[in-house]
């Protein structure tokens, strides 16, 4: 439905977006994901023909979005809710945005009530909340009842109510049969509604997978043991074919390769006395913010002196590297440690940081 | 039984589309827009009210003062411009605004984004944009004229010395404020176009039609008749003079309004490659 092919875009020095190339399919939720400043609302912005690409194409069903008879009829896009003149009412609002691809009236009233705004239809927008705003840029996305519709960023700097009502609105509009492209710097908001994904960062494509896809390649587990005896069982869980993640001070190892049970047979059938064994999953955010790691464009200052320590990790893809992930599960605990088991690993910051914040251990 | 994975069909909330969505939608849009913020408002009854209260004053100020005025003074007297000066001097500041706010208003509040979202085809946006603002100004300008000249004939009538239409000039001098009031509106629409910005668009309007005028009296005075018929804001006086000679450094007044025509154009044409070449 949305085909981009080649995309690039430059502001001044900047490469906002990088020869980007993919498609939405239609009937799809498809989630565009990126840290901020990865070019997410630069390429709806040219998917728009709000600006002009340096290279590359965009298609909506085969034509650029100008050429399109109706363009309210196919695409329903809302890329900045506030972008309303606060003095016109919200009525007039979309009045004046149904006018221009000759909807009837009655459709500004239709979707009002759709969003709950009726009540403050005469009131001018520049009095309105940002859930409100939300809701009055959605109302006009959907005034001319699209198939395809397009949000940036829906949820951010809404509260709880609002983000529901956004969840909620998404998934009723996609088990309409309606296609849904949304994009989002935070993972957690896609992992229950979009069918695919599309992963950018610094304007160029990471990901390009159904969600199952992700998940399979995220969910690769590492067991972390604690032992007395850690020399002893690294050696023979290198002989059953794990492999060993030296761990940091506490004689902690980390093992992949294996599931918890057999690590536990072998220290079992071996004698040797462990005092942990935890099984380590990366969550889709981990595994989300390890992919983009690299292209995230602004760090806080105190990244700083870990980032000369980030090397890329040879030779292993983004996906690979997701197992390593699970190690840092160390960093919880003691931070000095995992800085440590960090350098040994190249290991990047953001995946420390992701780790300690969503990992989800299980315990056995 | 298999299951079907197509999705139910949406019951249609539209009537099927015909043609394509073009300039008729987007000018009632563009009508919607101008009268439904009050900003509007404002600018036009600041318009009206400085059209018609200045011409008034000045037309009740002469007629208390007539029977002091020397019989040169009243020789020179022109009634019609005397009514209409409000207009053509404080109206075309006023309008100004107005007309640089229909696009840069757009610009500052972001809305130019959801617009363009909703009607890609830029140069047919910018078309209706001119031409209901022509529209509007035309009006207004045209009811401000009219009331200010009558307001003022009005109060000049103990002078025995005030106009009617049909007498040589007037109902020339009368249309011609309103036109050149509604030609100062487009010129600032095309200066916001260009600039994108509502204060440095007024500011340089303003610049044009006011400043320069006065940095050209400046000039050595022969250097002056020679630059004066082409600048910008020759075609007001020009058009509303109704008693004695036209000043011989000036073209006729049509003509001289041909010229600030010609300046409008030439700056909407600009506003309109760069409206369609520029991200928005």
């Amino acid at each position: 439905m949305i085909e981009v092919r080649g995309l690039s875009k430059r502001y001044g020095d900047k490469i906002a977006v990088n020869d980007l190339s993919f498609s939405v399919e239609p009937g799809t939720v498809t989630g565009f994901l990126g840290p901020n400043g990865a070019g997410k609302t630069t390429t709806m912005r040219l998917i728009l023909g709000l600006d002009y690409p340096d290279a590359g194409t965009v298609t909506i069903a085969g034509k650029q979005y100008a050429q399109l008879a109706y363009p309210m009829r196919e695409v329903g896009a809302l890329i900045d809710a506030k972008a309303v003149h606060g003095g016109r009412s919200a009525y007039n609002h979309l009045l004046c945005l149904a006018q221009t691809n000759n909807l009837p009236k009655r459709r500004v009233g239709e979707v009002l009530e759709l969003v709950g705004l009726t009540e403050v239809a005469r009131k001018r927008a520049k009095g309105f909340s940002l859930g409100m705003s939300q809701r009055l840029g959605i109302a006009g996305t959907l005034l001319g009842d699209p198939a395809l519709l397009m949000f940036d960023e829906p949820v951010n700097g809404l509260d709880p109510e609002g983000i529901l009502w956004i969840r909620n609105l998404m998934k009723a509009l996609a088990a309409e049969g309606r296609t849904v492209f949304v994009s989002s710097h935070l993972m957690s908001e896609m992992e229950h509604t979009a069918d695919h994904l599309i992963v950018i960062g610094r304007g160029q494509l990471l990901a390009d997978c159904t969600m199952e896809e992700f998940i399979a390649r995220s969910s690769g587990q590492t067991v972390r043991v604690s032992t007395p005896q850690a020399e002893q069982l690294a050696k023979v869980v290198a002989e059953a074919g794990g492999t060993v993640i030296p761990g940091g001070t506490d004689g902690a190892l980390t093992i992949s390769g294996l599931i918890a049970a057999q690590v536990g047979d072998i220290a079992f059938d071996h004698g040797v006395r462990l005092h942990e064994l935890t099984v380590v999953r990366a969550s889709l955010e981990a595994a989300f913010m390890e992919l983009t790691a690299d292209s995230v464009e602004y760090r806080a200052a105190e990244d700083g002196p870990e980032d000369g320590q980030r090397q890329p990790t040879e030779g292993q893809p983004p996906a690979l590297e997701l197992a390593a992930q699970g190690q840092s599960a160390q960093g919880q605990s003691a931070q000095g440690q995992s800085a440590q088991g960090q350098s040994a690993q190249g290991q990047s910051a953001q995946g420390q940081f992701a780790q300690g914040q969503y990992s989800h251990e299980g315990q056995i | 039984m298999a299951v079907t994975t197509t999705q139910p069909a949406r019951p249609p909330v539209l009537p099927p589309p015909t043609g394509r969505a073009g300039f008729g939608g987007t000018l009632s849009s563009e009508f919607t827009k101008i009268r439904s913020v009050r900003s509007t408002y404002w600018t036009l009854l600041v318009l009206l009210a400085v059209s018609i209260g200045i011409g008034a004053a000045i037309s009740a100020g002469t007629a208390a003062n007539w029977s002091h005025m020397a019989p040169s003074d009243r020789a020179t007297f022109d009634p019609t411009q005397a009514s209409v000066a409000g207009l053509f001097y404080l109206g075309q500041l006023v309008i100004v605004v107005l007309g640089a706010m229909v696009l840069t208003a757009e610009y500052s509040t972001g809305m130019i984004r959801t617009s363009l979202t909703a009607m890609p085809r830029r140069v047919t946006v910018y078309a209706a944009k001119v031409l209901v603002l022509a529209v509007v100004a035309l009006v207004v300008t045209f009811a401000a004229a009219f009331i200010a000249f009558f307001l003022g004939q009005s109060l000049l009538t103990s002078t025995h010395d005030s106009a009617t239409l049909s007498q040589p000039n007037v109902l020339r001098a009368v249309i011609g404020s309103a036109l050149y009031v509604t030609m100062c509106g487009l010129f600032a629409f095309a200066a916001g176009a260009i600039l994108r910005h509502t204060a440095a668009a007024i500011t340089s309007v303003i610049g044009l039609l006011f400043v320069i005028p006065i940095l050209a009296h400046l000039l050595p005075s022969s250097w002056y008749q020679d630059v004066a018929r082409w600048l910008p804001d020759a075609a007001g006086r020009a058009l509303s003079v109704t008693v004695g000679p036209q000043p011989p450094h000036l073209f006729s007044p049509w003509g001289q309004f041909t010229v600030f025509a010609v300046y409008t154009v030439i700056l909407l044409a600009v506003g309109a490659v760069l409206f369609r070449k520029r991200d928005a």
